[in-house]
């Protein structure tokens, strides 16, 4: 590879980096909030509120069944209201956000379901309000599973950044196809593969260290 | 509402205030500060649960009265209604009719803030323990104080006090998950008495325990009600456990009472047959091999064998026994309960004249004839 070659999957490496990252981090910002909603407004929760909670239920899995490719573009006007841009890397992490906050919210979801019941009767025995119950139980007793979805999270979002050259944001994705695969440059190909490859595991695997460290006591 | 739970955990720190233990350890400072309050009263309470497959009536119009300090026990088979009449003490569950009253006041009425300090006057246990796997010990145990607002440096002492309380002071910081199902329910008691409740709810707190565990966590439990002068609320299904700790008992059957009372008057005479069902693994039945030469009639020069049931009403005396027939004793079961003698024994009567066996009912205690075993046996 040439040096510029080397320059720009570099420099696609740092993109797809900060796409995520920041995508990853509204993920968790949001998807907590929801996935504690959908656990607790259910007709038995904490907080019933069963026709919100079917509402939100809807939309969740309403996003959950766009394909990414699609949102990317179907977003765009509203991309363009909260980013003030439609293309470039912040014209992306607004979609990513998006698709990747109800995915998140879901997994978070089934991992905040498993807390025994008896610990929430248990707290609310012990004198616990409802949002000392959230703060004191379901979060930190859901918190390895919580982990362990951000981990799935985090790895599908690299897979769906690779589409937001779609909109010019650049990233490993987008060197791969406009180099890769439209050039017929197999080095930068095979490059890129390995990078993303590197990526998945190092993020699993520090995944999975949390996790194991949370199980552990 | 913080300062209120506050006040509840000032309790043995107020005492030391007052004065000349303050230099005894904390069980012995514990030990004098006595309580009237804990007094529940159920007035005809009624559950009903909807299921898919129909109403289930849990409870059917329950009244009863728990007197402040007693051990109370409720006993009776799985889905006799014992859990849910449990839980409408502290509001877990909400009676569908009828009204709960602790220390005289309905607790329907209470709002969320007076039902926080109410449960906050409730301590209770369970079955699976029920602690938070994410926190030590110390966390767990501290976790009442903590959402009371209580101040950091009052929920250490406070902490430490209880713990070595159930004897687990080494243990702070280690988490649930590190230590026994005795250890974990002693934990679970912990949790329960940080703040100084006046009654303890034990939703089948021995359940999950090996025999010799269950022991040591009913004697914390006698020890708490003695020294704090907790009332203590148990259910269970093993009547063994009501036997060791408890004063009074309520013998559940399909959400009604079958019968209630002091232990040593329900275990000596029980008159329900749901009682009797749940006292049959306490009474030991017929040896076996007696039982095969046992004959309905008496055959020429035959041995009578009697069984001769103590219910609380007087203790057996054995030589004024002796003195009354010439018996044999085959085997017996006499307890004491709470003062009061309750068993049987199964005697054989060599001459059973009837003159012997009139003799022996002089003496108290119930007699039955089961039947005779051929002279040379």
């Amino acid at each position: 590879m040439s040096p510029q070659m080397i320059d720009r999957v570099w420099q696609a490496l740092l993109d797809t980096l900060f796409m995520v990252g920041v995508s990853a981090g509204i993920a968790v910002l949001a998807g907590i909030p929801l996935a504690l909603f959908l656990v607790t407004s259910g007709p038995h929760g904490i907080f019933p509120a069963p026709r919100a909670h079917k509402l939100v239920g809807t939309l969740v899995n309403g996003f959950r069944a766009v394909p990414f490719i699609v949102l990317l573009v179907a977003l765009i006007p509203f991309t363009r209201l909260v980013a003030g841009t439609t293309i470039g890397v912040w014209a992306a992490i607004v979609p990513l956000s998006v698709s990747a906050t109800p995915f998140f919210a879901r997994i978070a979801e089934v991992s905040l379901r498993e807390v025994d019941a008896g610990l929430i009767e248990a707290a609310q025995s012990i004198g616990c309000r409802r949002r000392h119950i959230l703060l004191h139980v379901l979060l930190p007793e859901a918190l390895p599973g919580i982990v362990g979805g951000f981990t799935i999270t985090v790895v599908s979002m690299i897979g769906a950044s690779a589409m937001a050259g779609a909109v010019g944001a650049g990233g490993l994705g987008d060197v791969a196809i406009r180099y890769g695969y439209q050039r017929f440059d197999t080095t930068v190909m095979t490059a890129v593969i390995a990078i993303l490859i590197a990526l998945v595991c190092l993020v699993q695997f520090v995944g999975d260290a949390a996790m194991r460290r949370l199980r552990a006591r | 509402m913080a300062g209120l739970a506050f006040d509840t955990i000032r309790g043995p720190v107020r005492w030391v205030a007052r004065g000349a233990a303050a230099t005894a350890g904390p069980a012995a400072r514990i030990a004098t500060e006595k309580r009237a309050a804990g007094t529940v009263s159920f007035e005809g309470v009624s559950k009903t649960y909807r299921s898919a497959s129909g109403a289930v009536q849990a409870l059917d119009r329950i009244d009863l009265e728990v007197p402040a300090g007693t051990i109370f026990g409720i006993i009776g088979r799985s889905g006799a209604g014992k859990s849910s009449l449990l839980r409408t003490v502290n509001r877990l569950e909400d009676p569908t009719s009828g009204r709960v009253l602790v220390d005289g006041e309905p607790i329907a009425e209470l709002d969320m803030a007076g039902l926080v300090a109410l449960r906050r006057r409730i301590g209770m246990i369970f079955q699976h323990f029920n602690l938070l796997s994410a926190k030590t010990v110390r966390q767990n145990v501290a976790l009442p104080l903590v959402v009371a607002g209580v101040p950091r440096a009052e929920i250490g002492t406070r902490v430490d006090e209880v713990l070595r309380l159930v004897g687990l002071e080494d243990k702070a910081e280690t988490y649930p998950s590190r230590l026994s199902g005795g250890q974990k329910q002693r934990v679970g008691i912990a949790r329960a008495l940080v703040s100084n409740p006046e009654i303890l709810l034990c939703d089948e707190a021995t359940s999950a325990l090996d025999p010799e565990t269950t022991l040591a966590i009913l004697r914390l439990l006698r020890d708490i009600n003695r020294r704090l002068g907790i009332t203590i609320i148990l259910i269970t299904h093993e009547m063994s456990v009501i036997r060791e700790v408890c004063s009074n008992v309520v013998v559940l059957e399909q959400g009604r009472i079958a019968e209630t009372g002091p232990v040593w008057r329900v275990f000596g005479s029980p008159e329900h047959p749901a009682t009797r069902a749940l006292l049959e693994p306490l009474i030991r039945g017929l040896p076996a091999d007696l039982s095969a030469r046992l004959q309905p009639h008496p055959a020429p020069g035959a041995t009578a064998v009697l069984r001769i049931t103590f219910s609380g009403q007087s203790t057996p005396d054995l030589a004024s026994l002796a003195a009354a027939a010439p018996v044999r004793l085959l085997q017996a079961g006499i307890e004491q309960i709470q003062g009061h003698a309750v068993g049987r024994m199964l005697v054989a009567v060599g001459d059973a004249g009837p003159d012997a066996e009139a003799r022996l009912r002089a003496l108290g205690g119930e007699i039955e004839r089961i039947g005779y075993v051929a002279a040379d046996d």
